[in-house]
């Protein structure tokens, strides 16, 4: 068989999820084993994501290496798969991140460790599911079932009060769901498939568009998550385990985004047209008003769960902006800018945050305090990790020369063909960021050191180092060279947006 | 041989087999009653594969008109007796650790098995009644067979009391439709009512006392205050029973009475049941959150599942009955291995049947705590597992027939509902145990609901054959 004719996008969803139950049969007794071998399976996914990635034709704007074959013959519910240039760079983020959180565990979690990887790699194959599903069904599926490991792993390995933050997380997130689940049904009775494609391109009155755009939202918005349904995510960061953190925040939110990109805009592309302002006024609520709220946290996971939300608003923003854009200026080249810097935030997010994430995980492991307050002076005993975690505020505050800057920077510019005041508000963000990020590093790495505790910090080991080493170059790399990941976008975009412009009212 | 009687075969020879069996216990002196237990078991056996031997092509009418067998029917009866033959298994293990182990248990438990599958082959309101009241006499005396227990005699009574009105009720609404129509025959009212409109009215007024009997059978709100106390207070292994097999006998007799002989006045009982539908999803999921016990939490979660059914026939399309059947059989495989596990964990003659019972399940026994897992989500609706099939099948049909709004209440419902099963999970997970008693238990049960667990995964997911099974039975 050459490489060619591999399944493999059905390799990347099922590696992981038979490498995790093998885990779990393997069992806590043979703890130094099961961690190898998970690591062995994580990365294992990333080479085989990295072959998708080499072997991607990105002057293709449709589906590629499709899967097709019957899964439920009676509802000709398919078990379909392909990948465009959207989900491409998600696919990859998730299965770079996997490794990272597995790495992160390997000392730290001592309930049940076998559990923990089988956890983690069964949401990953999961995740890898989500992103390339082509039929509505087996999305639902995939996105309902990686509720479950995720509630686990909030449930098991979480803080002091993560019973409270698991269920509310996994019935905020179900409460969305069920009713895009609702929305498919009504789909498919009008349309008679559940092939993504298909849905495309069923044309449907403004009131149903208005109602599916309605379920949609409460399912995605609920998932990225977007003022006012947000209130899930900073208990859920705060409770969960660091790994859970990391998967949550750079992966979990970008589905909203993803769902965003293949069901509401091109299925509801009218009632988008429609909603388009109340998208835009709820991200940049988001934006600013969440910034402030960042501002003021004490407990370092919630501030960064916070400013996930705002950077989240970007994404939202440069999603629903291009109406606007066409709509004032005329052209799409525009709204083709703001929703690639939109699909740019949302990888360059997974990467700062899941670094901001690990870097607050490495203090906690040492301190087991998440409180700014508890620190100080950090810099004077932990040099190294002083430098790395400078990097990632920086970026986080989207400083040019970090994946930071790029989206936000190109979502503004495109906001400004849109209006000045939308573009002037987004822009906030750039003082707000740097001014709740940079004024958390200042309270807990620099000044005196006051407490005992700080003062006998051991600086960060070989193996945080190579993890958060592995994220700088990252960030780094695509500051300054964001073009692999915009390359791969870039026609599949561009023929979304075309089909967005295209009214298909009945 | 009569014709007739190759139709009714497997119901003959159950009868005379269960009259065996009784013969049998009472010449047995065994305290463990093992052959009697055996010969129950072989008895189903032995229906199971006549079932399925004398499996009707197409729908096959006996004795008058007054019976039929149909692919519906045989895949309905061939589950009953597959999921008794599992109750019993159970039963046994459960009796015995509990000291009240009587050979009437079993033969009262293939009466009652009979009269499941007279209700599923019922095609006259006269052999409708008979089935169910076999059913219900012999779950009544089931119920109250642990005299010595506080609790039983009085589930029992109250069954009983409850059943008894229900029945007249049914008996009422059968007179009033038999005095309009002229006749009992399920098909011959069918086409007397398309002839006849001037008597709608009365027409209705007696259809919906038929509605109330099987509403009440069905445990639907608001006729659904007997299922907790009865759930609660009957020994589990007889809770187990009512929880299955009879739902299916019920949801027969639904199918029966309002598609072949109701089918006329179709858009009078689907506004019926609509209320009765979001009024059962209603009840059912909120009281659950309240309870801390786990027959009676799951005896809600039951009158929940009922409205969900419910939803399926108000569809009123074949694929909605379809739905609804594969509905009320995956519920019946799910409700088999939560009461299996507060078998399970139960031991001589403790009840496990709180919900603290189930703290810290994952550490005294991972793999009972992920069946548990599995049954939970499943009940929940989540995919991957059967459950979620089950309400994606009843929404879809629901939706296709146009009523959206009801499906947003629904799945609005199965939220609230998936708060309870989440807190068991809770319990399981990330709570520490009390003791780290070990579980004592026969192999075979540990198989079998090992095998429960894992079906309702499997199936969750390749569910075509079960889909496909369930739109052939209801398509010939």
């Amino acid at each position: 068989m050459t490489l060619n004719s591999l399944p493999i996008l059905s390799i990347l969803i099922w590696t992981p999820i038979i490498g995790g139950i093998w885990a779990l049969i393997a069992g806590d007794r043979q703890e130094q084993t099961v961690k190898y071998f998970s690591f062995a399976v994580s990365v294992i996914t990333f080479i085989f994501s990295v072959i998708l990635y080499c072997q991607f034709d990105p002057s293709y704007a449709g589906m590629q290496f499709i899967e097709e074959s019957d899964w439920i013959k009676a509802f000709d519910i398919k078990y379909h798969l392909g990948v465009d240039g959207i989900a491409l760079p998600l696919i990859m983020l998730t299965s770079f991140t996997t490794i990272l959180v597995i790495l992160a565990a390997w000392e730290v979690i001592e309930k049940h460790i076998s559990y923990y990887m089988c956890a983690f790699l069964i949401l990953t194959g999961l995740m890898n599911g989500v992103f390339v599903a082509l039929d509505a069904i087996l999305f639902y599926v995939y996105w309902e079932a990686m509720l479950i490991p995720m509630f686990l792993i909030i449930g098991i390995w979480g803080g002091p009060n993560r019973v409270y933050a698991t269920i509310k997380f996994f019935l905020y997130t179900f409460l969305g769901s069920v009713f895009m689940l609702v929305a498919f049904l009504y789909l498919y009775s009008v349309a008679g498939s559940f092939n993504i494609e298909a849905l495309h391109d069923v044309p449907l009155t403004l009131t149903a568009q208005k109602f599916i755009f309605v379920a949609f939202f409460l399912a995605f918005a609920v998932k990225i998550p977007m003022w006012p349904v947000h209130t899930w995510l900073p208990d859920a960061h705060v409770e969960a385990p660091t790994g859970g953190s990391v998967i949550l925040a750079a992966i979990m939110l970008k589905m909203g985004g993803y769902g965003f990109l293949r069901f509401s805009l091109p299925i509801t592309p009218d009632a988008s047209l429609f909603f388009d302002d109340a998208m835009i006024i709820l991200s940049l609520i988001a934006i600013v008003y969440i910034g402030f709220v960042a501002l003021v946290q004490e407990d370092m996971k919630k501030l960064i769960a916070y400013s996930s939300i705002s950077h989240m608003g970007f994404v939202t923003l440069g999603f629903f902006i291009p109406f606007s854009i066409v709509a004032a200026s005329g052209s799409s080249a525009g709204a083709i800018m703001g929703m690639e810097g939109a699909m740019m935030q949302m990888i360059s997010h997974g990467f700062i945050s899941a670094a901001m994430f690990l870097c607050v995980g490495v203090m906690y492991d040492r301190m087991h305090s998440r409180m700014i307050k508890d620190y100080g002076g950090v810099v004077n005993s932990m040099p190294y990790f002083a430098a790395f975690m400078m990097l990632f505020a920086m970026a986080n505050a989207g400083l040019p020369g970090t994946s930071g800057f790029v989206g936000e920077f190109l979502v503004i510019l495109s906001s400004f063909e849109a209006s000045f005041w939308i573009a002037f508000t987004a822009a906030m963000t750039l003082i707000l960021g740097a001014a709740y990020t940079l004024w958390m590093y200042k309270r807990v790495v620099f000044g005196e050191v006051t407490k005992e505790s700080v003062a006998e910090l051991k600086d960060i080991n070989g193996r945080e180092a190579f993890i958060l080493f592995l994220l700088a170059v990252v960030v780094l790399t695509f500051g300054i060279w964001p073009a692999p990941i915009f390359e791969v976008m870039h026609a599949s975009v561009e023929q979304l947006i075309e089909h967005v412009l295209q009214p298909k009212i009945l | 041989m009569n014709a007739d009687l190759i139709i009714a075969l497997p119901e003959i020879t159950l009868l005379a087999l269960a009259c065996l069996v009784l013969i049998v216990d009472a010449f047995s002196k065994d305290p463990l009653h093992l052959l009697t237990y055996w010969t129950t078991q072989a008895t189903l056996l032995v229906v199971l594969a006549l079932v399925l031997y004398y499996f009707p092509g197409n729908a096959q009418i006996a004795f008058n008109g007054s019976f039929v067998s149909d692919s519906m029917s045989a895949i309905l009866k061939a589950f009953m007796c597959g999921i008794s033959f599992v109750v019993f298994l159970y039963s046994h293990e459960y009796l015995k650790e509990h000291k009240s182990l009587k050979g009437e248990y079993f033969v009262l438990g293939l009466f009652a098995v009979l009269g499941m599958m007279i209700m599923a082959s019922a095609y006259s309101l006269l052999s409708v009644y008979l089935g169910l009241e076999l059913l219900s006499l012999s779950l009544y005396a089931m119920v109250a067979m642990q005299r010595d227990s506080k609790t039983a005699p009085e589930a029992a009574m109250k069954y009983f009391v409850l059943g008894a009105i229900a029945s007249g009720m049914l008996l009422y609404g059968i007179s009033m439709i038999y005095g309009l129509t002229g006749s009992l025959d399920l098909l011959t009212i069918a086409e007397r009512i398309n002839v006849d409109d001037a008597n709608h009215a009365f027409l209705v007024y007696g259809m919906i006392f038929l509605i109330i009997g099987i509403a009440f059978k069905l445990g639907a709100a608001p006729f659904h205050m007997w299922v907790p106390d009865v759930y609660q207070g009957a020994p589990t292994s007889v809770t187990l029973f009512i929880s299955t097999a009879p739902k299916l006998a019920a949801f027969a007799m639904a199918m029966r009475v309002l598609v072949d002989g109701l089918m006329p006045l179709v858009s009078d009982w689907q506004s019926i049941l609509m209320i009765l539908a979001v009024l059962s999803m209603a009840t059912g999921n909120i009281i659950a959150i309240a309870q801390t016990n786990m027959k009676r939490m799951l005896a809600y979660s039951t009158i929940a599942h009922v409205g969900f059914l419910f939803l399926g026939l108000i569809a009123g399309t074949t694929s909605g009955f379809s739905g609804s059947m594969f509905y009320i059989i995956s519920y019946a495989l799910m409700s088999m291995g939560a009461f299996g596990m507060i078998i399970l964990l139960g031991r001589n003659g403790f009840e496990a049947d709180m919900l603290e019972d189930f703290k810290g399940l994952s550490e005294r026994s991972p793999w009972f705590a992920f069946v548990m897992l599995c049954i939970m989500f499943s009940m929940a609706g989540v995919p991957p597992f059967l459950g979620f099939w089950s309400k994606w099948f009843v929404l879809k049909e629901l939706v296709a027939s146009g009523f959206v709004e009801l499906a947003a209440i629904a799945v609005l419902f199965s939220i609230i509902g998936a708060y309870y099963y989440l807190r068991i999970i809770k319990l399981m997970y990330f709570d520490k145990p009390d003791s780290m008693t070990a579980i004592k238990s026969s192999k075979q049960m540990r198989f079998v609901l090992s095998v429960n667990g894992v079906l309702i995964l499997a199936l969750g997911l390749a569910p075509n054959m079960l889909m496909s099974l369930c739109l052939v039975a209801l398509a010939g």
